[in-house]
């Protein structure tokens, strides 16, 4: 039952980018690893972490398109969930430090020395053990979005509301996490990581393996989006998207159809940022930045908002485009994602994929009318 | 006798000290098709919030079938027990198809779950053929609900209140903007509907009331003016006071 749940929900275009995605994650490894550095072929490590990176914010980008894309719910604060996936790895990672670290403690990572902590806080307990980090991975961002999801949802707000209060959600994470006595590391975060499961972390091939595992969840996070939103339970959520009040005179329960793919969607962000953090090196309170998640809905809306496909390509091109620009003129960077939101939101509602299907269509229609015309042309000149 | 189906007892409704309704009480038996007039403000739409949980009443009782008091429960709730409602303005999910449509409303289990892993059945997909064919969209079922036309929205909503399947069905004025034909259609529509359910229409178009032939409650500022057939309630003088007069 759940592998015809899970297979239903593919179309062509899940079958485009799984391919492309099953490419990538041997190419990549391989061009990285075994192509020597000689060879035009040969990619460096710097490119690897880059294009995990990506991958990254497109299993991001998609977790947000579920519930805005499809469920109408404009989250402002999705990177919230993104950077408690990243915590919750980054503390096991500090753990791994053990006693590597500047002062050379076993039990506590660096910042706790520093501050005169004399034992470790009872949160940081369990997070020495890989499966435990893996499992708050998911279940801190998804506790969390049950909470507030529970309370906002069954309080019926919505609209430009919700956006306000889930903005203001990852607001208040950012001003806690900052707070030295919080004992997240402070305004620095969680960095200066050794080893993810006993590999070295700057090892090539462990961040060759990173880059695989990123690719992999991406696929899985695809897979089960597409099945989600496939299903009949997807269905009910285009129908609370477009006109919330007829689903509930249809007997259907609004506020936990909301608050399921809300849940499910903080816990596919909270993975990302679990894989963002051993790739990028360090975990700070700036990813909870308004700033952040903002970018990941801008992200959305070029892609394509509501079709899953467009929240990958979306964030893929994107943050390649914000490399690119950062490294060639850094000072425009803003001016151009400003920009682009602007000019997607005025011309390109649909996105990048929309306007690829308003094209096929369009032309689809040239060509029936060309037919047509040539048809009504040659009966003319019947006789 | 029989009981009635639905039982409004003396309910009273305001915002912000304007009466919406005002100590109203309505009975409707099983299987009843009523008609409710009255002019703007009247409180007609109130009275339809407060059956189906949309708002709740400051005094007074709406008991379904005897013994489930409505006022308790929320929307979601209400419509599972039995009760649609039809909006004014026609109200379909306008992404996706007519058939698509009439599947999420067909009367399944409505948890998350259950929506993840259903799979049409036969017996469904025979329902919506029969709902298909009441409500005259079969050769538009893979047509987008937005591309339907203002009356085949309307019945197409009407179609998803009966694959709901309930025991009463309250309907906001349904042939506004309708033209005539239309109009006859929909009338004919709603009497074929009663009988099994119970209909309760609000409805301002004189010329659609007569056309129903049913019993007709007359509301004003919130409370009942006058009931009985539309020929009896034209001939109240207090009727054609406030309203039919005008």
């Amino acid at each position: 039952m759940l592998t015809r749940f899970l297979l239903a929900g593919l179309d062509t275009k899940a079958w485009v980018l799984l391919s492309v995605l099953a490419v990538l994650a041997v190419a990549v490894p391989f061009m990285a690893l075994a192509v020597p550095p000689t060879s035009p072929w040969s990619l460096s490590m710097l490119t690897v972490t880059l294009l995990g990176k990506y991958f990254c914010y497109a299993l991001l980008a998609l977790s947000l398109d579920l519930v805005w894309g499809y469920c109408g719910i404009l989250s402002l604060g999705h990177g919230a969930f993104f950077a408690l996936g990243g915590y919750a790895m980054g503390m096991y990672l500090m753990r791994q430090i053990g006693s590597r670290g500047v002062y050379g403690n076993a039990e506590l990572p660096d910042f706790m020395v520093f501050l005169n902590w004399k034992e470790l806080p009872w949160y940081w307990h369990g997070f020495d053990m890989f499966p435990f980090a893996a499992l708050m991975v998911v279940l801190i961002p998804g506790v969390l979005a049950f909470a507030f999801g529970w309370f906002a949802f069954r309080s019926r707000v919505t609209g430009v509301y919700l956006s306000i209060i889930t903005q203001a959600m990852t607001f208040a994470l950012l001003l806690a996490f900052f707070r030295n006595d919080m004992g997240f590391g402070g305004n620095n975060g969680l960095t200066d990581f050794k080893e993810i499961l006993g590999y070295d972390i700057q090892a090539p091939a462990t961040r060759a393996g990173l880059f695989v595992a990123t690719v992999v969840a991406l696929a899985i996070g695809y897979i089960l989006a597409s099945a989600v939103v496939s299903s009949k339970y997807g269905k009910v959520l285009v129908a609370v998207r477009d006109a919330e009040s007829r689903v509930r005179f249809l007997g259907y329960d609004v506020e936990k159809v909301k608050l399921f793919a809300w849940t499910l969607s903080a816990c596919m962000a909270g993975v990302a940022g679990a894989l963002y953090v051993p790739q990028v090196g360090i975990i700070n309170p700036s990813e909870f930045s308004p700033a952040a998640s903002i970018e990941a809905v801008i992200w959305v809306a070029v892609g394509g908002r509501g079709t899953l496909a467009g929240a990958v390509l979306g964030a893929v091109i994107v943050n390649y485009g914000k490399t690119w620009f950062t490294g060639v003129l850094p000072e425009v960077w803003l001016f151009a994602l400003g920009g682009l939101f602007v000019l997607v939101t005025l011309f390109l509602p649909k996105g990048i994929l929309g306007l690829a299907g308003d094209l096929r269509q369009r032309l689809a229609a040239r060509r029936s009318r060309a037919a047509a015309g040539s048809n009504a042309a040659k009966e003319a000149t019947a006789p | 006798m029989t009981d009635p189906l639905l039982y409004l007892d003396g309910v009273s409704v305001s915002f912000d000290g304007f009466k919406a309704l005002n100590n109203l009480s309505l009975m409707i038996d099983p299987g009843e098709l009523r008609a409710i007039i009255g002019p703007n403000g009247a409180g007609k739409t109130t009275m339809m919030d407060v059956i189906t949980g949309k708002t709740r009443p400051d005094h007074g009782t709406v008991m379904f079938e005897g013994n489930t008091d409505l006022t308790k429960l929320k929307e979601s709730t209400i419509a599972n027990l039995g009760i649609g409602r039809k909006f004014q303005r026609p109200t379909v999910f306008e992404h996706h198809t007519v058939l698509d449509n009439l599947e999420l409303a067909l009367k399944n289990p409505r948890g998350v779950f259950s929506g993840l892993f259903y799979k049409v059945s036969e017996e469904d997909r025979k329902r919506i053929e029969e709902l298909l064919d009441i409500t005259k969209l079969s050769p538009k079922r893979d047509v987008v609900a937005g591309g339907l036309a203002h009356g085949e929205k309307q019945w197409l909503e009407i179609g998803m209140l009966l694959a709901q399947d309930p025991k009463l069905l309250l309907v906001d004025e349904p042939v506004a903007g309708m033209t005539d034909a239309e109009t006859e259609q929909t009338a004919h529509l709603l009497r074929a509907i009663s009988g099994k359910h119970s209909v309760i229409v609000v409805e301002h178009d004189m010329v659609f009331v007569r056309e129903l032939g049913v019993k007709v409650t007359v509301l004003h500022e919130g409370s009942m003016l006058a009931e009985g057939s539309l020929d009896t309630v034209s001939a109240n003088q207090q009727v054609i006071d406030v309203y039919l007069g005008r």
